[in-house]
């Protein structure tokens, strides 16, 4: 298993970078992980939509989808493109720490 | 005596009536199958009416002639679901108990769900192939369609059948070139994933195909909205693609009944146990087919292969005993890539489509993630089995419902 370094932490990772145990994230690795993915800096908005995600899947150990979060009154679809641009579920995610979002085949 | 109620007379449900019939004990249990319609429709022949392969009288035939002696057919729209009194309620009010019901209500195209695209274009320059209405007037259009820019369009996912989008393009491309008009004609794959398909090694072999037809892939683009005043479409995120034809596969839902009966997610599926088939809320509700929530593609092959294991567990069910059949998530699928060849792709939960043979090792006499133009005959010939062997409820000889690893290079 591969291992990423993120300021003091040091973090199991897959091979497209995220994180294999959730509970090894903290916000330290959040802003650096944001920074990778071209996010220079991680406002309130965009904590908004990474602690519901994390709550989320706490408590259904599952990851929503974009309609699901349009849907509920999450955040539009809108708003989470221009917080998140190219691929919004899939950076918020791996900022996130959690796992990469299924897409259905 | 006891009920077993099916809901939807498609792939999925016919296939479970028909094995039913066969196994039940008779004299304790009755079956109901119900649909609103007359028509089945051979969903996987869509595809190839917009090209003139096959004509409507391909694809059609009548629900009753698959309903199995002993089995009950009502031909009527459904108000809901109450699974608190395990009743169905009719259009006309009659109430159905059940003691088991199968759900297999299936999904379909809800255009509606994307702004602007049932617009002054829808069905003059904008279309989809996945209704039978919506696929003759697409062969039509082509008939004298005169060039341009040709635009297939994915809204989300899931979808049914989720190759038919690829096959789709693949196959104007090789009808645009038979016509010798192919210089005239500019075609693009619009799909939100990142890639030409879902799985890594498939997309990348299915990619590098777009790549070599001249075909220009635009990944990541999630629809926002259609403007068929200007003939563009719009993604969430500013991107834009013009058009001359739209060819749309708008967002899957499952049935309204779902959603009425407060039974589906935010996609009106329901969600099912991915190995017993079960529904998750409702002990005695069984789900088969496109109208259960799971990360199985939506395709025939896999409601086939899930009504072999649902099979044994409404067995287990009626006897009181453990469910004990675990589906895998199994999908086989034939890719049609234009000028007499198709690929093959087996997979399941777990496995991504690989290369090899199948069924056999090194026979085959299919090849895996491979153009052959023996899997192209296999595509045609499946219609055939589809009608007179699947709907009817037995298996294809060789082919289990169980992916197999035998034939298949594996890397990891």
């Amino acid at each position: 298993m591969p291992t990423a370094t993120f300021g003091n932490h040091q973090v199991e990772v897959n091979d497209e970078g995220f994180l294999t145990d959730p509970t090894q994230w903290n916000k330290e690795i959040a802003d650096a992980i944001a920074k990778e993915v071209n996010i220079p800096e991680l406002t309130p908005k965009h904590w908004e939509l990474i602690d519901y995600l994390r709550k989320y899947y706490t408590e259904k150990n599952d990851m929503p989808s974009i309609r699901f979060l349009k849907k509920n009154g999450i955040i539009p679809i809108k708003d989470l493109y221009s917080l998140f641009p190219d691929g919004p579920l899939k950076k918020a995610s791996k900022i996130a720490g959690l796992p990469k979002p299924y897409s259905c085949v | 005596m006891k009920k077993i109620v099916i809901l939807g007379a498609g792939t999925a449900g016919t296939i479970m009536a028909n094995k039913l019939a066969k196994k039940i004990d008779r004299n304790n249990w009755s079956i109901t199958l119900i649909d609103k319609h007359e028509t089945h429709y051979y969903q996987p022949g869509f595809l190839f009416i917009p090209f003139g392969i096959y004509s409507k009288k391909d694809v059609i035939k009548p629900k009753k002639s698959f309903v199995p002696s002993g089995v009950e057919y009502i031909q009527k729209s459904v108000n809901i679901i109450n699974p608190e009194s395990n009743e169905i309620e009719l259009a006309d009010n009659q109430k159905i108990s059940y003691d088991i019901l199968i759900i297999a209500t299936g999904s379909q195209i809800v255009p509606d769900e994307i702004e602007g695209l049932k617009g002054v274009g829808w069905q003059k320059n904008v279309f989809d192939f996945y209704t039978i209405e919506g696929t003759i007037s697409l062969g039509e259009k082509l008939k004298t369609w005169e060039g341009g820019k040709l635009v297939v369009h994915l809204a989300e996912m899931p979808i049914k059948c989720p190759v038919a989008p690829l096959e789709f393009t693949f196959l104007s491309d090789w009808f645009f070139t038979k016509k010798g008009m192919r210089d005239k004609v500019d075609i693009s794959f619009v799909t939100p994933l990142s890639g030409a398909f879902t799985k890594e090694q498939a997309s990348k072999k299915l990619g590098n195909l777009l790549q070599e037809k001249n075909i220009n892939l635009v990944p990541d683009f999630a629809v926002e909205k259609v403007d068929e005043e200007k003939n563009v479409i719009y993604s969430y995120d500013d991107k834009q693609v013009e058009y001359d034809l739209l060819v749309s596969i708008p967002t899957n839902m499952g049935d309204a009944i779902i959603e009425r009966s407060g039974l589906g997610d935010e996609l009106r599926f329901v969600p099912t146990d991915p190995q017993t088939l079960q529904s998750l809320k409702h002990k005695n509700i069984f789900v088969v087919g496109d109208a259960a929530a799971l990360k199985s593609s939506k395709a025939g092959s896999v409601a086939h292969f899930q009504a072999e294991i649902l099979e044994h567990n409404i067995m287990h069910f009626i006897n009181n005993e453990p469910l004990q059949e675990k589906f895998d998530g199994h999908a086989n699928c034939f890719i049609e890539s234009g000028h007499g060849k198709a690929f093959l792709i087996d997979f399941n939960y777990d496995t991504e489509p690989v290369a090899g043979t199948f069924p056999v090792p090194v026979l085959g006499p299919f090849s895996l993630l491979k153009e052959s133009r023996i899997n192209h005959w296999g595509k045609l010939a499946f219609r055939w089995m589809y009608w007179n062997v699947l709907l009817k409820g037995f298996s294809i000889p060789g082919i289990k419902s169980k992916m197999s690893k035998i034939g298949k290079k594996l890397t990891k």
